[in-house]
């Protein structure tokens, strides 16, 4: 496991290549690549704002700036979320010549793949800054919990990205099962709804490990409040654990990915 | 470093052919009928088959190392495990220093990326670093011969400007092993021998190459040692001459001939010099082609065709026996047939494939080919390139003056103009 890591490590740069391919490529035409960026995000907090004003209307409460900030927060993270699994679904697969042909850790694909889709994040996370900004939502303290939501809704993009990788190189049909799930996902994670809404069911939306991690965007930034801990801690781990059995898992079947593909 | 830079040792590797469930729809629903039907499991051994069988050899840092043998003998698998593309099934092997493979060198190209920018992603997946690259990026760059293109996007070149990108690139790695699996196919000649030329000076510098070619007079001009495979199997190592000279002499036969529900099959193709079964020939010389058929079932209007390709699978003749003039012929089951045709190979330095087919014209059906039926190998004095030998002599040679200039101007404009 060390030497495979180090063997990772040496090769860092051929990730930052990579990655930059991707990123290039679909910046190329640089207004049609930023648009790419928002495209989604935008999308989703656009259904976002739609499904928070319908429930403002049956729960004849008025609809507030926070629901739509929260919203907007979760909106970025969750596009994120799709995009890296299921670009590095396909990762394997669209590299099949270099898969075949040339020898270096294959784990770098979907790791790049899902670095490409950070930078998207990153470029829309400047809007949704503005965006925020106009709504009126300022700085706090709680801010500092950004970076660990972060890095575990990457571990657990990583973990889950490495997986789908490896089986969509052996199984041909995984790419559409993937697809399905990332399509309805939204309806059991809470991007458009808080799970704190369903009373004490909430918790088991809550088991969804991006659950979590989306309820703490929107504590930390829209609410300006600290996350739900013990859940966090639950997220955490199992990003963690993810992205230790996805690698283990994707590492043991890369040797036969040359003659499977 | 030790001084050993390859060590095969007895590598075996074997595949898998029929049936792999490439979806879990089909997977599914196998595993569950596989729950009833538990003894269908041992029948999987039938399905395999050894690629490659008992590998050992060594090369040595600065010695070029041939690896010659048919289609599916075993060679590329032997350098995809070489490349650790693949894992072996039995046996270990060891590479010291870094290795570079000379293997589809524009793999890693992407269409929408320029030539230069290019040249640093595909530097990196073989193993160079960004500095490194951008310290070579000039030489790279003159090598491929495409400077003005170098900022357009790859996608618009013509497929020869881009295995020249990609040869340019992998030539300038710096390896301490270098693999070379049929590129030399690549660009024009002019530029064939600048990647010789680059090879040699690879070899030169104390790296071990190990080279995988149908061309047996690349082989022998390069390597010191060579090895010949044969199904999976070593069957020579040693000197380029002895193990191309084995090689040579093993006829193919069987190995790729498609008989079989035929009526009539060919039994046997044997080439000959006047003194007997040879495959070494002289350009100019007379090569004896025997071909022998037997009947299985009745067949009529039977004809021969005997016609040759080249490593790059040009036909380079064709004849056959009605078009020499002799009729059709039949045969009634258990009898056989047997022809010679007498060839003079006017042809230059290199290595041809007689093949045969047993056809009949007016319903254009072919009852049995081999191809390649055998192999030989030409050799010729110096002076002639291509594929056929004219036999040239220089017959005549003169220089004019030109009026009103003096022969020295005529030679400085044409110097300056090389430049």
């Amino acid at each position: 496991m060390k030497e495979k890591l180090q063997e990772l490590y040496r090769n860092r740069e051929l990730l930052y290549m990579l990655t930059y391919r991707d990123i290039k490529v679909r910046y190329k035409q640089s207004i049609m690549g930023f648009l790419w960026a928002i495209l989604m995000p935008v999308l989703i907090v656009m259904s976002g704002v739609v499904v928070r004003y319908a429930y403002a209307l049956a729960g004849h409460t008025p609809l507030r700036t926070t629901d739509i900030a929260s919203v907007a927060v979760k909106a970025l993270p969750w596009a994120f979320l799709v995009s890296s699994i299921r670009f590095s679904c396909l990762s394997l697969i669209n590299n099949k010549e270099l898969v075949t042909k040339i020898y270096f850790p294959k784990e770098i694909f979907p790791i790049a793949t899902i670095l490409a889709a950070f930078f998207d994040f990153v470029v829309a996370s400047g809007a949704l800054i503005v965006f925020l900004a106009v709504l009126g939502i300022g700085w706090s303290v709680y801010l500092t919990w950004v970076p660990a939501l972060l890095l575990t809704m990457i571990a657990l993009a990583a973990g889950v990205g490495m997986i789908v990788a490896a089986a969509s190189l052996y199984f041909r049909d995984v790419k559409f099962i993937v697809e399905v799930f990332l399509t309805f996902g939204i309806f059991f994670t809470p991007v458009f709804y808080d799970a704190s809404m369903f009373g004490d069911k909430g918790k088991w939306l809550l088991l969804n490990p991006m659950g979590p991690i989306l309820d703490g965007f929107g504590a930390c930034i829209a609410h300006q409040q600290s996350p739900d801990l013990p859940w966090l801690a639950y997220s955490v781990g199992f990003a963690l654990l993810t992205l230790l059995g996805g690698y283990t898992f994707f590492k043991h079947l890369e040797p036969g990915f040359a003659e499977s593909i | 470093m030790s001084d050993i830079a390859i060590q095969m040792d007895h590598v075996y590797k074997k595949f898998r052919k029929g049936e792999i469930y490439s979806s879990l729809r089909d997977l599914l629903p196998a595993l569950t009928g596989q729950m009833f039907r538990q003894q269908e499991l041992s029948k999987t051994d039938e399905r395999e088959f050894w690629a490659v069988q008992d590998l050992s050899f060594e090369v040595k840092h600065g010695e070029a190392f041939g690896i010659i043998g048919h289609n599916g003998a075993g060679k590329s698998t032997a350098l995809k495990m070489l490349s650790r593309i693949m894992k072996p099934t039995k046996g270990r092997f060891v590479v010291n220093g870094r290795l570079s493979a000379l293997i589809e060198v524009s793999a890693g190209f992407h269409g929408d990326l320029t030539g230069r920018e290019n040249i640093f992603l595909n530097g990196t997946i073989l193993g160079m670093s960004r500095k490194e690259i951008q310290a070579k990026l000039d030489q790279i760059i003159a090598f491929s011969g495409i400077e003005e293109f170098i900022d357009t996007p790859v996608k618009r070149y013509s497929s020869g400007m881009y295995a020249r990108l990609g040869f340019s690139v992998a030539a300038h790695v710096d390896p301490d092993v270098l693999i070379v699996d049929e590129v030399l196919s690549v660009g024009d000649s002019l530029f064939q021998q600048k990647c010789i030329q680059r090879m040699r000076e690879i070899i030169s510098s104390g790296a071990a190459v190990l080279f995988v070619s149908h061309n047996l007079k690349a082989v022998a001009e390069f390597c010191q040692r060579c090895l010949l495979l044969e199904k999976g199997r070593t069957v020579a190592i040693g000197t380029p001459e002895e193990v191309i000279a084995t090689y040579l002499q093993k006829p193919s036969m069987g190995a790729y001939s498609d008989s079989g529900s035929g009526p009539v099959r060919i039994s046997s193709v044997r080439v000959r010099d006047e003194d007997g079964e040879c495959m070494r020939f002289r350009a100019g010389q007379k090569a004896y082609i025997d071909v022998e058929l037997t009947a299985v079932r009745r067949a009529s209007k039977l004809s021969v065709t005997l016609y040759m390709i080249n490593d790059n699978a040009v036909h380079v003749f064709d004849t056959s026996t009605e078009r020499l003039g002799h009729n059709t012929f039949d045969l009634d089951p258990g009898e056989t047939y047997s022809c010679t045709f007498e060839l003079d190979l006017n042809l230059a330095e290199g290595t041809f494939h007689p093949a045969v087919v047993l056809y009949r014209y007016d319903i254009q059906t072919v009852y049995d080919r081999w191809e390649p039926a055998a192999t030989i190998y030409l050799s010729s004095e110096g002076g002639v390139r291509g594929i056929a030998h004219c036999f040239p002599k220089l017959v005549r040679e003169e220089i004019h003056e030109s009026p009103g200039s003096d022969s020295a101007t005529l030679v400085g404009a044409r110097s300056a103009k090389e430049n």
